[in-house]
C-alpha cells in the first residue's frame, strides 16, 4: 500500500470524525432530545434508559443533550482560539522571518515574553483580569498559542526566504510585499497548518480544563469541562455523568490529532513508512 | 558605450571580511563579459551589488553605474524599477529559481506586469511568446504547468525567458550553467548568446568554468580574493595570460592537459599579498 494512501486515510478519518462532531454540535438545538438546562427533579442521577440514553446528571438534566450542547461550545471556543492565534501569528512570523534584523528582534522578543509563562498560568492570569467566560477563555487560549504558531511560521519563512526563487523574484523587480504574499507565504504555510490542527486538540483540552476549574464557560451554559466538574462527586454512583463528556473530549482530541498527523505527512513526507 | 561601470568598488560584510576589493571595470554595450574565479573570490558579491540585493550588513563603497546612472544609494522604489527592466539576473540553480507553487507561465507574466500596466491577457500572450522564443515546445499548452513538470534545462530556459521579459539592457548570469550537464550547458549558453544578438542585451557572465568562458565570452576578468587581477579579451587571456594566478588557473584546467597527466594544483597558500609580490617581481 502506498504512503500516499495511508496519509489520505489518516487525514480523511480525522476530517470525517470532525465533520460529524461539527455537524452534531451545530445542529445541537435540533437533534438534542431535551433542553440542556431543564431539570427533572424526580429523575436526579437516573441511569441511562431509552428515554435518556446517557442518563441524567446531579440536577436531573439530560446528559446526552448537555454533551451535544457542550460540544458546540467547546468546539467553538477552541477553533476560534486557534483561528485567532493563526491569523495573528502568520503575518508576525512572516515579517520576522523575512525581514530579520530589528523587525525579527522586536517581534520575537515580544512573543518570547508570552512564551515564558506556563500556559495554564497565563490563562488564569488573563481570566483573573478580565473575568471568566467562554470569550475570555478563547482569548486566553489564543494568547497561549500565538507565540508557538508565530515561531513555527518564522522558522518556515526563514527556510523559504533562503530559496533562490525569492531572490530571483526580487531580481525580476517584485516588491517586498509581492514577494511575501505571492511567493513566501504560500510556500511557508504548511507547517503552520499542521501545527494549528494539532493545537486545536490541545485547545479543546485546555478549554475543558479551564471550564472544569470554573474559569471558562460559565454555568448554566453546558461545557464539557463543566460537566466533568459536576460529575466528579458522583463518579461511583453515576459514572455516566462523567464518562460521556469525557468520551466526547477523547474523540474530538483524537480526531484533531489524527488530522494533524495526516497533514504533517502530507507536508513533510520524510519518515513515512512505505 | 559603457553599460555597466564599476569604479573602485569595495564590499565589506559587517566588520570582518572584505569580499570585493577596489574593483574598477567597464562593460561595453552588446558584449558578453565573463568573470572567472574560485568560490569565494567575490564574483557573485559583485553581481549582487549591482542589483542592490546584498544582505543588510554589507557596506559598498566606490560607485556602480548602469547606463551612466549610479545605482548605489538608490531607494527601494528606484531599485525595483531597475530590476527586471534595465538589469535582470539569473541564478545558478534553475530548479530553485522558480516558485514551486506557481505555474511557470504566471511567473514570467509576473515580471511583465511588475513593470508597467499590462493586462493579464497581454502578459500571458507575451509570456507564451517568450517561452516559444527560448525553445519550450508547445508553450501555450505548458503555460500552466508547475516547475516540477520541467527538466532542469527547460527550467533554466524559463528563467532566462523571465529575465529577458522586459528586454533589459544588462543580463547578469550568476553561474547559469553550473547545475546543468554538459549538453544542456552548451544549449543554454547558445541561447544566452542568441538572445544577446537578437535583443542587443549586454551580458555579465559569472562562472568558475573556463570552458564556458572560452565558448561565449568576448572579454574576461579574473577575480581572486576579491580583487580583479586581470582583464583581457578571451583570446588574449588563453594565449597570453599576464597574471601569475591566471597562468596557474589555466594550467589547472583539465581541458588543456595531456591525457593521464596529473593536473597542477593552484597553491592554496597563495594570498592576495603574495600574488601582489609575484606581480611586482614579474615587472
Amino acid at each position: 500500500m502506498s504512503a500516499g494512501w495511508t496519509v489520505n486515510r489518516l487525514t480523511l478519518a480525522g476530517l470525517g470524525v470532525l465533520a460529524v462532531l461539527g455537524l452534531i454540535a451545530a445542529a445541537a438545538p435540533w437533534v438534542a432530545p431535551y433542553d440542556p438546562e431543564t431539570m427533572d427533579v424526580m429523575g436526579v442521577l437516573g441511569a441511562p434508559s431509552l428515554a435518556h440514553p446517557f442518563g441524567l446528571d446531579v440536577l436531573g438534566r439530560d446528559v446526552l443533550s448537555r454533551v451535544l450542547y457542550s460540544l458546540r461550545v467547546s468546539l467553538m471556543v477552541s477553533l476560534s482560539a486557534v483561528a485567532v492565534a493563526t491569523i495573528l501569528a502568520v503575518p508576525l512570523g512572516l515579517l520576522a522571518g523575512y525581514f530579520g534584523a530589528w523587525v525579527d528582534t522586536a517581534i520575537s522578543r515580544t512573543l518570547d515574553m508570552l512564551l515564558v509563562l506556563p500556559a495554564m498560568l497565563l490563562a488564569i492570569t488573563l481570566i483573573a483580569i478580565l473575568g471568566p467566560g467562554s470569550a475570555v477563555a478563547a482569548m486566553a487560549i489564543a494568547m497561549i498559542y500565538l507565540p508557538i504558531l508565530a515561531r513555527v511560521m518564522r522558522t518556515s519563512t526563514l527556510v523559504v526566504t533562503g530559496n533562490d526563487y525569492v531572490a530571483g523574484s526580487r531580481a525580476r523587480g517584485a516588491s517586498h510585499w509581492r514577494v511575501l504574499v505571492a511567493h513566501v507565504a504560500p510556500n511557508a504555510m504548511g507547517p503552520v497548518v499542521v501545527q494549528a490542527s494539532v493545537l486545536s486538540a490541545f485547545a479543546l483540552q485546555l478549554e475543558a480544563g479551564l471550564s472544569f476549574l470554573g474559569l471558562g464557560t460559565q454555568p448554566p451554559t453546558p461545557s464539557l469541562g463543566g460537566m466533568l466538574a459536576d460529575g466528579r462527586d458522583v463518579l461511583i454512583q453515576a459514572p455516566w455523568v462523567e464518562v460521556f463528556p469525557g468520551l466526547a473530549i477523547v474523540i474530538a482530541v483524537l480526531a484533531f490529532t489524527l488530522l494533524g498527523e495526516g497533514l504533517r505527512r502530507v507536508f513533510d513526507p520524510r519518515g513515512v513508512a512505505e | 558605450m559603457s553599460v555597466l561601470a564599476f569604479a573602485s568598488v569595495s564590499v565589506r560584510f559587517g566588520d570582518d571580511a572584505t569580499a570585493v576589493k577596489d574593483v574598477t571595470l567597464d562593460i561595453q554595450r552588446g558584449e558578453i563579459f565573463g568573470i572567472v574565479g574560485e568560490s569565494g573570490s567575490g564574483k557573485s558579491t559583485l553581481a549582487h551589488a549591482v542589483m542592490g540585493l546584498l544582505p543588510a550588513n554589507a557596506t559598498v563603497s566606490g560607485s556602480i553605474a548602469v547606463n551612466g546612472r549610479a545605482v548605489l544609494g538608490l531607494g527601494e522604489a528606484a531599485l525595483r524599477q531597475m530590476r527586471g527592466r534595465k538589469v535582470a539576473m539569473i541564478f545558478q540553480d534553475a530548479s530553485a529559481s522558480l516558485d514551486p507553487v506557481w505555474p511557470v507561465g504566471d511567473q514570467i507574466a509576473e515580471v511583465i506586469r511588475a513593470h508597467g500596466p499590462v493586462s493579464r491577457a497581454d502578459a500571458k500572450a507575451r509570456a507564451i511568446g517568450l517561452m516559444t522564443e527560448v525553445g519550450i515546445p508547445d508553450a501555450a499548452a505548458r503555460y500552466g504547468d508547475g516547475p516540477h513538470r520541467f527538466s532542469g534545462g527547460m527550467r533554466q530556459r524559463i528563467v532566462i525567458a523571465a529575465a529577458l521579459a522586459n528586454n533589459p539592457q544588462l543580463l547578469i548570469a550568476d553561474e547559469p550553467t553550473t547545475a546543468l550537464d554538459v549538453t544542456l550547458q552548451a544549449q543554454v549558453l547558445a541561447l544566452i548568446d542568441r538572445m544577446r544578438r537578437d535583443h542587443g542585451t549586454t551580458v555579465l557572465l559569472i562562472t568558475h568554468d573556463l570552458g564556458v568562458v572560452a565558448q561565449v565570452c568576448d572579454r574576461v576578468g579574473v577575480m581572486y580574493g576579491g580583487k580583479l587581477l586581470e582583464v583581457a579579451t578571451t583570446r588574449d587571456l588563453f594565449a597570453r595570460p599576464s597574471h601569475p594566478y591566471t597562468r596557474a588557473l589555466l594550467a589547472a584546467n583539465p581541458a588543456g592537459a595531456p591525457r593521464g597527466s596529473r593536473l597542477p594544483v593552484i597553491p592554496t597558500e597563495w594570498s592576495v599579498e603574495s600574488l601582489q609580490a609575484a606581480e611586482a617581481a614579474d615587472g
